[in-house]
């Protein structure tokens, strides 16, 4: 469960938001709606741990997220904003190192299949410089079926996604929820899903 | 799917020469910079051969420092601009370990090369054969401190406009240990005293820089990240 207390997130002069309360609990999710610039992604990143709050606390399952962060971080999942992805490698490549640098092992043959999950068939040895800003946003969303995690923290996943793949995004949180995981979005559209709360900021 | 300790690291390794190798011109150019720097002097000074053996050590070394600091700009920037630092920092893993991959991996493409090519450009400056072998030993333990400490310097001015003159005037003072300790290791020898201490002192500040550095960089990067 993770448990946001009294959150203020100050940007140069400007306070983005202040006291901040809310709790997501397991196998659940959280949208987090508002206007450009209203510190959504602000608030993503102070809840990785990328960015230290003004005021407030994170507790994920009671723990601080600063005190114990590889626990923490062995946990979280967080596809941000930025790709993350190398030009000069091809998918295949650019998932193996992503995964391996976060400790986790696994095979091309896993990589590969995710891939063509997501639609990606035959484009696994293309590099990344030669896919489209809709196949960029799939081979990063292919880490959501590699790589093990209790929270999700997607930051505007349905960006520059076609039809079918947001379905397979959809259903991937849908199953991702269903095994006792949660998740924290952000959209500027509704998201298909059920049972979720939204936040506006 | 399980988890290991060393793996990452050489991972962070191996995924920046796989990075080097697609970009091979980088390479080759800071290597053919530090040619043609260090080629210039002869031709600037003239066929003066005690001269030249004299200024042999400096000129080598002062060559080798400008051409690190060719590539330390592109250390940790495109990384950071693609969101790959981020996802670093971000690695369960410990964040420290996989930037002191990134450096390992830097010496490796910069630093290396330099010790290897030093003794073909030191034939020209006329240097004995033995103090063509210290030169080389004074590089291999004198480049990773360069990159080490430049590590430093691309951390603190990632995402400074004009970071890069920045970063010279922040670096440079600080090669000057181990530009002073290195090429003096190399005149020691060519004006017949025991090159030891100079080589001591080097490894010295070598142990210090390897201690420091990538826990340095790694707290600038994180402020970078921010």
């Amino acid at each position: 469960m993770l448990s946001v207390t009294q959150l203020t997130c100050q940007r140069g002069e400007r306070v983005l938001f202040q006291d901040l309360h809310f709790e997501l609990p397991d196998a659940h999710w959280l949208q987090i709606a508002g206007a450009n610039g209203a510190g959504k992604t602000s608030l993503l990143r102070i809840l990785a741990g990328l960015t230290e709050p003004v005021q407030g606390t994170v507790l994920w399952n009671g723990v601080d997220i600063g005190a114990e962060r590889s626990l923490w971080h062995r946990d979280l999942l967080y596809v941000g904003h930025q790709g993350a992805l190398k030009e000069e490698l091809n998918p295949q490549e650019n998932l193996l190192f992503s995964l391996g640098l976060e400790g986790f092992e696994s095979s091309p043959a896993a990589i590969r299949n995710a891939l063509q999950q997501l639609g990606l068939h035959g484009r696994e040895h293309l590099p990344v410089r030669y896919l489209s800003a809709g196949q960029r946003r799939r081979v990063l969303l292919s880490r959501l079926l590699l790589r093990p995690a209790r929270l999700w923290i997607l930051d505007e996943p349905y960006t520059a996604l076609d039809v079918h793949a947001s379905q397979v995004l959809t259903h991937q949180i849908e199953a991702h929820l269903q095994q006792g995981g949660s998740v924290i979005l952000t959209s500027h559209q509704s998201i298909p899903l059920s049972g979720g709360s939204c936040l506006t900021l | 799917m399980k988890s290991q300790h060393a793996a990452p690291f050489i991972l962070a390794i191996r995924r920046d020469l796989l990075l080097a190798a697609r970009h091979k011109t980088e390479i080759v150019t800071a290597l053919f910079f530090f040619v043609i720097v260090v080629n210039l002097l002869p031709l600037g000074i003239g066929p003066d051969a005690d001269l030249l053996r004299k200024i042999a050590p400096g000129a080598l070394w002062i060559g080798a420092l400008l051409a690190t600091l060719l590539g330390l700009q592109r250390l940790f920037a495109p990384d950071h601009a693609d969101g790959t630092l981020e996802q670093m920092a971000l690695s369960p893993q410990s964040f420290t370990l996989l930037v002191a991959g990134k450096i390992v991996a830097h010496w490796l493409v910069s630093g290396l090369p330099v010790v290897l090519i030093a003794p073909v450009l030191g034939l020209q400056f006329d240097l004995p054969g033995r103090s063509l072998g210290l030169l080389m030993l004074s590089l291999l333990l004198g480049t990773p401190i360069l990159s080490l400490i430049g590590a430093v310097g691309a951390a603190l001015t990632l995402g400074v406009r004009g970071g890069g003159a920045l970063l010279s005037l922040l670096i440079l003072p600080l090669y000057i240990p181990a530009l002073i300790f290195g090429a003096g290791a190399v005149e020691a020898d060519l004006a017949g005293l025991g090159a030891e201490g100079h080589l001591s002192l080097l490894g010295a500040v070598l142990v210090v820089s390897l201690f420091f550095a990538p826990w340095a960089s790694t707290l600038a990067l994180r402020v970078a990240l921010e």
